[in-house]
Order: structure tokens, then sequence, then C-alpha cells
């Protein structure tokens, strides 16, 4: 599965000293991240506090001024030509009176895989009806996605990263708009993905899903203010200077999912 | 009259025939790239484009080459300026679209007007498919078969493009690329579609067949053959309209194909005005139907 690796070693994610000024404004200021390989990684802050440009950066979307970053030990370029990286974007984001149904969806995970046609060959069949079946949308696959529910919505664009078979998941915002079964549903997937050895990482202000899903955290505020287990990062102390006053309570840090080594 | 004689009169006049494939040409050609052009939210760029093509046009007659050698160029170039300026400011993109398309259009209106005897305005405004020569018979057939060629070779890149730009540049296509081609093909349809109905009304056949196929399917591949079925339609009888009728061609196809987006909007399934009024009457209503 790893075959397009160069290096099967190199951490998923690796950002070093990273900053992006848009005008005066700065957006990121020094970000230093470690994301392991296998791992779930929350990316945790208020809105504008960094997360949407962090996230552009690793898809090459936007470049930073100074600082640099590597996934799977390449570059952001060698990365997405590699198909190492999948994105699942915000409900807001997607055009969803857009004339296609979730197999045509998931299909265009498979783009990287085919000829300049992007005719569908066999494997690239199979591989979508597989991504189907794990997200449990098999018997949906011609509805338009304009009639799916919250959850069948970004199970949908899940399936598509799994299709892909993108090793690193990028998640904007899984959770938003989603209900508590459609929640509990996909935080399963996240971890069987995460068991076949893939890395995600996920962007959330649901603090309270955190300590189950993830097993690291990653607080933003421009800069890093906190980094670790959800139970270190997840402070009253962390979370007032992430949000200020008026800040989440601290969630229950009893971890269900218990630490996987690296490389496990 | 029977049927044969009033579909075979008009074309036995070699300029009808002429206006009524240059018409189905252009049509297809613009109802294809339409559907890409509404889901990409391009129907003022398509209408800037159009307009900015006038000097081009204008140029092209008074210097002697091939009127869509001087529509393209400046079609292009209304784009790539339109471009520089956007990200060069920070005004929207709509006031920038705005400011250089007619200034492009005025810029022909003045070569025009001081050549006044080498070109007739109103038929680049309005077309003047009556009149196409075999030369620009050509120049239409070789273009149109070019966009369309284009258009079905790059199809999914575009949809991709179109649904989700960011997830074709996180798999490594190259969406600059692909957004320039679009906006390419977009410049060679509207110069396809000048000959049969003016660089007024040409962007009406860039949107309408799109936005009309859209209201009746949500699957894209159907949206496109929907889209080229009604402006096939639509241009065929726009043009016979304009024979018995005694109207201008272009006014005639245009409104045939409002005519046909008018039907969808009222009578389409699930989305139309009827549609919509029996659903909200069948809501309204259930509570006593069932005690009925």
């Amino acid at each position: 599965m790893n075959q397009t690796s160069v290096n099967p070693t190199a951490p998923a994610i690796v950002v070093e000293q990273l900053s992006v000024h848009y005008g005066d404004v700065t957006a990121l200021d020094s970000v230093s991240v470690t994301v392991n390989r296998g791992q779930i990684c929350g990316l945790i802050g208020v809105n504008g506090s960094g997360k949407s440009t962090l996230f552009k950066c690793l898809m090459g979307l936007v470049n930073a001024q100074q600082g640099s970053l590597a996934l799977f030990g390449r570059s952001s370029t060698a990365a997405r030509k590699g198909r190492l990286v999948a994105y699942v974007p915000q409900s807001e984001d997607v055009d969803w009176n857009f004339p296609v149904s979730v197999g045509d969806v998931v299909l265009m995970g498979r783009y990287a895989h085919m000829g300049p046609l992007r005719h569908p060959s066999r494997a690239d069949r199979a591989a979508v009806d597989h991504a189907l079946e794990r997200v449990g949308l098999a018997e949906l696959r011609n509805r338009p996605i304009g009639e799916l529910s919250g959850g069948q919505k970004k199970r949908t664009f899940v399936a598509r990263g799994i299709a892909q078979e993108a090793q690193l998941l990028l998640l904007d915002e899984p959770f938003a708009g989603v209900d508590k079964v459609s929640e509990a549903t996909i935080v399963e997937l996240l971890h069987e993905l995460k068991g076949e050895g893939r890395t995600v990482l996920v962007s959330t202000h649901d603090l309270a899903g955190l300590p189950q899903l993830c097993d690291s955290a990653i607080l933003l505020h421009q800069r890093i203010l906190a980094e670790g287990t959800p139970a270190k990062v997840l402070t009253h102390e962390n979370l007032a200077r992430a949000f200020g006053p008026g800040s989440p309570p601290v969630p229950e840090t009893t971890p269900a999912a218990t630490p996987i080594a690296p490389g496990a | 009259m029977d049927p044969a004689a009033f579909l075979l009169e008009p074309l036995q006049y070699g300029f009808l025939t002429r206006a009524l494939v240059v018409t189905l040409a252009a049509a297809v050609v613009a109802s294809v790239l339409s559907c890409w052009l509404i889901l990409m939210g391009w129907s003022l760029m398509g209408d800037a484009v159009s307009h900015a093509v006038l000097p081009g046009v204008a140029l092209a007659y008074i210097v002697g080459v091939p009127f869509s050698i001087g529509a393209f160029i400046f079609g292009a170039g209304a784009v790539a300026l339109i471009g520089a300026v956007k990200s060069t400011t920070k005004l929207n993109s709509d006031t920038v679209i705005g400011v250089v398309f007619t200034a492009l259009f005025a810029v022909g209106l003045a070569i025009i007007s001081r050549t006044p005897s080498q070109v007739d305005l109103m038929h680049i405004l309005f077309g003047n498919v009556l009149g196409v020569t075999d030369g620009e018979l050509w120049q239409v057939l070789t273009l149109g078969a070019l966009t369309l060629g284009i258009v079905l070779f790059k199809r999914r890149d575009l949809t991709l493009l179109a649904f989700d730009r960011t997830h074709a540049h996180v798999i490594g296509l190259n969406t600059r690329f692909l957004g320039a081609l679009l906006l390419g093909l977009l410049a060679l349809s509207v110069v396809v579609g000048l000959q049969a109905v003016g660089i007024i009304l040409v962007v009406a056949m860039l949107i309408t067949p799109g936005a009309t196929a859209f209201l009746l399917t949500r699957s894209f591949d159907r949206m496109v053959v929907l889209a080229v079925v009604i402006t096939t339609t639509a241009a065929v009888s726009g043009v016979y309209a304009s024979y018995y009728l005694d109207i201008s061609t272009g006014a005639s196809v245009v409104l045939a194909q409002a005519l046909a987006f008018t039907a969808a909007y009222v009578a389409a399934p699930r989305t139309g005005l009827l549609s919509q009024f029996r659903q909200r009457r069948r809501q309204a209503g259930s509570p006593a139907g069932q005690a009925a």
C-alpha cells in the first residue's frame, strides 16, 4: 500500500517555523508541527486562528513566506503528485446543487489514477465500490449529493479519500451540521483508517469529542499554544488562552483509544 | 401548406441553408460549453468576453484578415486583462469585469465610427447570419469542431474544476491551466457564435441552454445532452420562425431558447413552479386528505 512513499519512516507531516502573512495580517507565526503516521491529530482553534491557512499550506494552496514543510518526507507538490493527500471540505464550501451523484464524487478520487480522458478502469470501479461499502453508502451511489443528510454528505467525501488511497486525510470541520449517530459512524471510520496506517488531521472546535477521537492535538492561535496528547492540550489554562474569556469547558479526557506506537 | 413544403421551402435559398448550418453549429458548441459556464458562475464573464471582441472584429475587417482571428485575440486579451487587474487590486471581480469589457466595447465603437464605409456595425452587434459567406461558414465549422473536441476531451477535468477546485489541485491537476483552458474555450465559442446572433446576444447561447438543462436534471452528463437537444430544437425553430414571420434571425433563435427556459422553469419535474405549487398544496392539505 505504501509503494508510493519514498521514505517509509518520515513522519506524515513535518512543519518547521512556518509563517504566513496576508498583507499586514499574520495568519501563521513560526508554526512547527510534527504528526506521525498512523495517528489522528486534532487541530483546534477559534475562527481566524490560522487552521484554514495551515490546511492550505499543507495542500500547496498558500505559499509560506518563511519556513518549510514536508509530507511523508517530500515536498507538498511531490506528495500531491503521489496522490498521498486527500481533502474533505467543509460543507459550506461545497455546491450541493451541483448535478453529481454520490458515485460521481467518489470516482473523482480516482482521477489521478486514470489516463487523460479519466475513463475508469476495472480497478477504479472496484476502488469506488469498496470505498462506498466502507462508508455505508453503497445503496445511495446514484443519489444526487443534494439529497443526502449532513452525515451522508461527509461520508461521501471521506469515501472519495479512501478511493484515492490517500495516506493523509485532511478533514475541515467534519462534525459541523452532523447528527450524533453520523458523528459516531465517522469517528469509527477514522479509527479504522488509522488502523490501516493512514494519518488523519481533523480541524474542529468540537472539543467534547476530541479525547475519544484523537491521539494528539494541536492548539493553534497564529502560533502553537499547546501540542501533545488531548489530555495535555485540553487544560483550562490552554483553552482560556486559545478561546479567550468564556472558553469552552474542559472535556473529559479518558481516551477510549489506546495510544498506538508509531508505525504500528 | 403541407409539412414537407413548409420545411423545404426555405432551404431552396442557399443563404438560408448556410444560415441554418451556422446557427446550428454555433448553438451546439455554445450549449455544451454553457453547462460548465453556469456551474463555474461565469455568466458575466461570457457577457464580458462577447462584448470585448468588438474592436477585434472591427480591426479584422479593416485589415482584411478573418474576423475570427481578431475576435479571438481580443476575447483572450480581455480575459487576461481582467485577470491581471483583479490580481493587483482589491476590487470585486464583477467590478473589474464591468470596467474592462465596457472599455473594450467602447474602443470598438470608436474604431467603427471612424471607418463607417467598411464595417457594418449593426451586423457585428446583431449578427448577419443571412449574409454568411462560404469562407465564414468554414471558419465557424472549423472553430466549432475544435472547441467541441477540446471540451469533450477534457470534460471530466473541467467538471471536477467546476465542482471542487481544491480537490483537483490536491490530486495534482493543474487547476490554473484548466481555468485558462475553459476561458480560452469561452472565447472560441463566442467567436463561433458571433456570426449567428451577433455580439449582444451571443451570451444568451452561452447561458440559457445550460440553465434550462440544469432545471431538468440532476446528472451532469444528462444535462449536457439536454442542453444540446434543447438548443438544436430552438435553433431550427428560430431560423424557420425568422423566415416565415420575417423577424431577425438572431432574435428569433434567442427567443426560442428563452421560451424553452420558461417552459422548464414552469413545468420542470420536482423543481418547476407547478411542481413546487403542487408540493406545497399536498403538504398543507395532507392532514385533511387523510381524514377524507
